[in-house]
């Protein structure tokens, strides 16, 4: 009775899911949310955070999938993220999700849960592998020598056991279910040495949260820089708390041999194998997996690069070629709806609320949506790689090269991540751990041509290249864009970011058969930050970009005298775009852009598949009869040489990163020196390079006609 | 179990020397306490038996651990110290790259 009546308190429930990198957790938070989730930021990083919810006997749960980690030090972001969360935030339950299959190495991470004297539950997920693999648990005593808490035996790509985690995470939070702390001893010396810092700290303990006392004590022992950094700033006595925590780090290093912080992880293990020792056993000596033969062929020193770039090239193909069906839909859907709204209108009506909404708001946003199909497309194979444990192997494939200009095999990731946006890209970087490594391959990713660079490219193409020559032009581009990146990493690394590489550590997770709800929550939700970044953003800026180039009007007896596409030039002329477009014709005019060009890029600023939509506009606005409204390709090749068009793809490519680009890199790198020292060094590179195209291609007299 | 020598020990020599096949017990890394901290978390901490699962000359290696795998650079190999327990390559008559009798 008095279990249920806490359940009725516990209305609403704040639940961690932590875990190892590779331990299923995202497969358990998918099942047991469902599709209920939502995509943000942790507040100060730009580390992902999901938030999903589900109901369970009367309770909700909200459900916070923290980072994946191996442990909670301070030596990465993710773990940084993961620990703040769990002490600052107050979840009533911890659920830790479990390899089964490598049992000690995931306890590392729950150990130090119990550490916090945290409410936890324990989930041995893949327990059917595991299973497969010989492995044969005794869940009842491992549970009672771990404290009581509740171990549950899961397999998230099959759904198994959720019921049961949601069953634990209500009993543990209610109290149904108790658990007495287990005391984890790392050996006379250092608890001894941990009672002492925490009589030094007592007086402190409001401060610090009463519970947290012991764990304090214990950080400073393992020298946790955050924790010092904590202590020095709410400790009153934060002087002699430090001083007597370098004190006793220096009497157990001499005793011990050995820094304390490594001594403890030591005893962590001792204590996990304690538990281990009669609760889990082994019956098949298993030593080579199916994963390994995959591996002998997949990461063959000979074969491992050409399969790599073979997948690659299957990527691109189904994100180009496949696209092209719903795309065709998607704009011809479009096409009906700017004729629908338009012929609300009388023919030849020049109303300003009609001009805004048929070529400010449906053609903007027709134009970037169209390009939803290729980038669902692109994320849904990133999503089967990365879920397949593919992308690991990639890393470790490229880890030679990567090497030679002085990248890490784990930049190659965020480089792929960068062909379907920079953003995400600069945010995966965080699985560098030298900071030098991570701004180098930051700064570079904007060339990677990410997708929304893409609609530009398929615009100048086939306006201006045959049919078979657009596949070609457009891989150029990407090649040009990862050539120019290595020699741009080069240079770095000899110059502003020299030092060391990194020493390269990564798990290769077994591979696994991606499961089609993981897949697809994955890319939906990529999808829809682009079609919300359509819906916000580039509507805003789309409208924006309309007035801009609307207004002020030129006088009617101004141009009351010229051919209606006169009168549209001169329209545009007149307007803000156009003069600023104007202003800088004198510092273009070397690369072949004119001031429409200009005024498209400024768009582009803002994301960059507004160019597109930008050109449309500027090539359409102004005619009042619809079914005269020319194409945008034709009014392309009026205006533009073959040439020209190359050189405008190249400063897409290279130059000019999109705001949202600018903004996460300063967040990211901590400085906005870094995101104006990239925007500035790479537009300059772009201008070079578009200037050498264009005058190069002009003295040869290739692709001017 | 000695772990913490910086001393020489006996028959203690680097991971990157082992050939393809061969096992061995980590003793300890030379490194910093950040690189060991992140090792252990890993997984790769002292007494733990190792596989050379591909030893790729000047590129990375792979090793195992019970059904852990994980890659090392070839500066990272060289730091892990650990004492040979079977040789790899043609003394155990493994060929690479094809499953190893139970033992």
């Amino acid at each position: 009775m008095s279990s249920d009546r806490a359940i009725e308190q516990a209305r609403r429930l704040t639940v961690a899911l932590a875990g190892n990198p590779n331990s299923g957790k995202t497969t358990i938070f998918n099942a047991l949310t469902g599709s209920r989730q939502h995509v943000g930021n942790y507040p100060g990083v730009t580390v992902e955070k999901k938030v999903g919810v589900c109901r369970h006997r009367g309770v909700w749960l909200d459900v916070v999938d923290l980072p994946g980690t191996y442990s909670l030090t301070a030596y990465s972001t993710d773990e940084l993220v993961a620990r703040r969360f769990v002490i600052d935030q107050h979840p009533q339950v911890v659920v830790d999700i479990l390899d089964a299959s490598n049992l000690e190495r995931n306890l590392y991470l729950a150990v130090q849960f119990m550490e916090l004297g945290i409410p936890l539950v324990l989930v041995l997920n893949m327990s059917d592998i595991a299973a497969a693999r010989g492995y044969v648990f005794d869940l009842e005593e491992l549970s009672a020598l771990l404290g009581g808490v509740p171990l549950v035996q899961a397999v998230g790509n099959r759904g198994e056991g959720i019921e049961e985690i949601r069953d634990a995470i209500v009993g543990v939070a209610t109290g149904a279910r108790r658990i007495r702390p287990v005391p984890i001893t790392y050996g006379p010396e250092i608890d001894k040495e941990i009672g002492k810092l925490a009589a030094v700290l007592e007086p402190e303990a409001d401060r610090l949260a009463p519970r947290q006392v012991r764990w304090v004590a214990l950080k400073l022992l393992e020298n946790d820089r955050p924790i010092r950094e904590r202590i020095r700033h709410v400790c009153g006595n934060a002087a002699g708390v430090l001083a007597a925590a370098d004190d006793a780090i220096a009497r157990l290093k001499k005793i011990l041999g050995d820094e304390p912080e490594i001594i403890i992880a030591d005893r962590r293990y001792g204590f996990i194998s304690g538990a281990c020792q009669e609760t889990v056993k082994n019956t098949v000596e298993l030593r080579h997996t199916r994963s390994d033969e995959i591996d002998a062929v997949v990461t063959h020193p000979v074969l491992g690069l050409p399969i790599f770039l073979g997948l690659m090239y299957v990527v691109f193909w189904a994100t180009f070629r496949l696209g092209e069906y719903p795309m065709d839909a998607i704009d011809y859907a479009f096409q009906w709806l700017g004729q629908a709204v338009g012929g609300l209108w009388p023919a030849g009506s020049d109303s300003a609320l009609r001009s805004l909404l048929v070529h400010g708001v449906i053609h903007g946003v027709g134009a970037v949506i169209v390009f939803l199909p290729n980038i669902l497309i692109l994320f849904l194979a990133i999503a089967v790689l990365e879920d397949s444990g593919y992308m690991a192997r990639a890393a470790f494939i490229m880890d030679r090269w990567m090497h030679k200009i002085g990248l890490h095999g784990k930049s190659f990731i965020p480089m792929v991540i960068g062909f379907g946006c920079t953003i995400p890209a600069i945010m995966a970087t965080r699985v560098l751990a030298s900071r030098r490594d991570r701004l180098t391959t930051m700064l570079i990713l904007p060339l990677m041509s990410c997708s929304a660079r893409l609609p530009i490219y398929m615009m100048f193409t086939a306006a201006f290249f045959i049919e078979k020559w657009r596949g070609p032009v457009l891989w150029m581009m990407y090649v040009v864009g990862a050539v120019v990146a290595v020699l741009a990493a080069k240079l770095l690394k000899s110059t502003l970011l020299r030092g060391e590489a990194e020493p390269f550590v990564m798990e290769l997770p077994p591979y696994r058969a991606p499961t089609v709800k993981g897949t697809l929550i994955h890319t939906w939700q990529r999808g829809w930050m682009y079609v919300r970044k359509a819906g916000t953003i580039i509507l805003g800026v789309s409208i924006l970009l309309w007035a801009l180039t609307s207004y002020p009007k030129p006088h009617a007896r101004d141009i009351e005298n010229l051919a209606a596409d006169g009168q549209q030039a001169a329209t545009l002329e007149y307007s803000v775009a156009g003069r600023v477009g104007k202003a800088f014709e004198p510092i273009t005019r070397p690369l072949g852009f004119d001031w429409r060009v200009n005024t498209a890029m400024m768009g582009a600023f803002a994301a960059k598949e507004v160019f597109v939509a930008q050109m449309s506009i500027v090539y359409s606005l102004g005619d009042t009869d619809e079914s005269e409204a020319q194409p945008l390709q034709a009014a392309l090749r009026r205006n533009y040489t073959p040439l020209q068009a190359v050189a405008i793809m190249i400063f897409s490519l290279l130059g000019f990163p999109c705001m949202a680009t600018v903004a996460v890199m300063w967040s990211e790198s901590g400085s906005w020196k870094w995101a104006l020292l990239q925007w500035a060094g790479l537009t300059g590179l772009a201008y070079i390079a578009a200037l050498l195209v264009y005058q190069i291609g002009s003295a040869l007299g290739l692709g001017t006609g | 179990m000695t772990r913490f020598g910086h001393a020489e020990q006996p028959g203690l020599v680097s991971l990157a020397s082992l050939a393809d096949g061969a096992t061995a017990q980590l003793v300890t890394v030379q490194g910093g306490a950040g690189l060991r901290s992140r090792l252990t978390a890993m997984g790769l901490r002292a007494g733990v038996e190792v596989r050379v699962i591909h030893n790729g000359g000047r590129g990375p290696f792979v090793l195992a651990t019970g059904e852990l795998r994980i890659v090392l650079g070839r500066g990272m190999a060289r730091r892990v110290m650990v004492v040979p327990t079977r040789l790899g390559g043609s003394d155990t008559g493994i060929p690479t790259g094809t499953t190893a009798p139970p033992e």
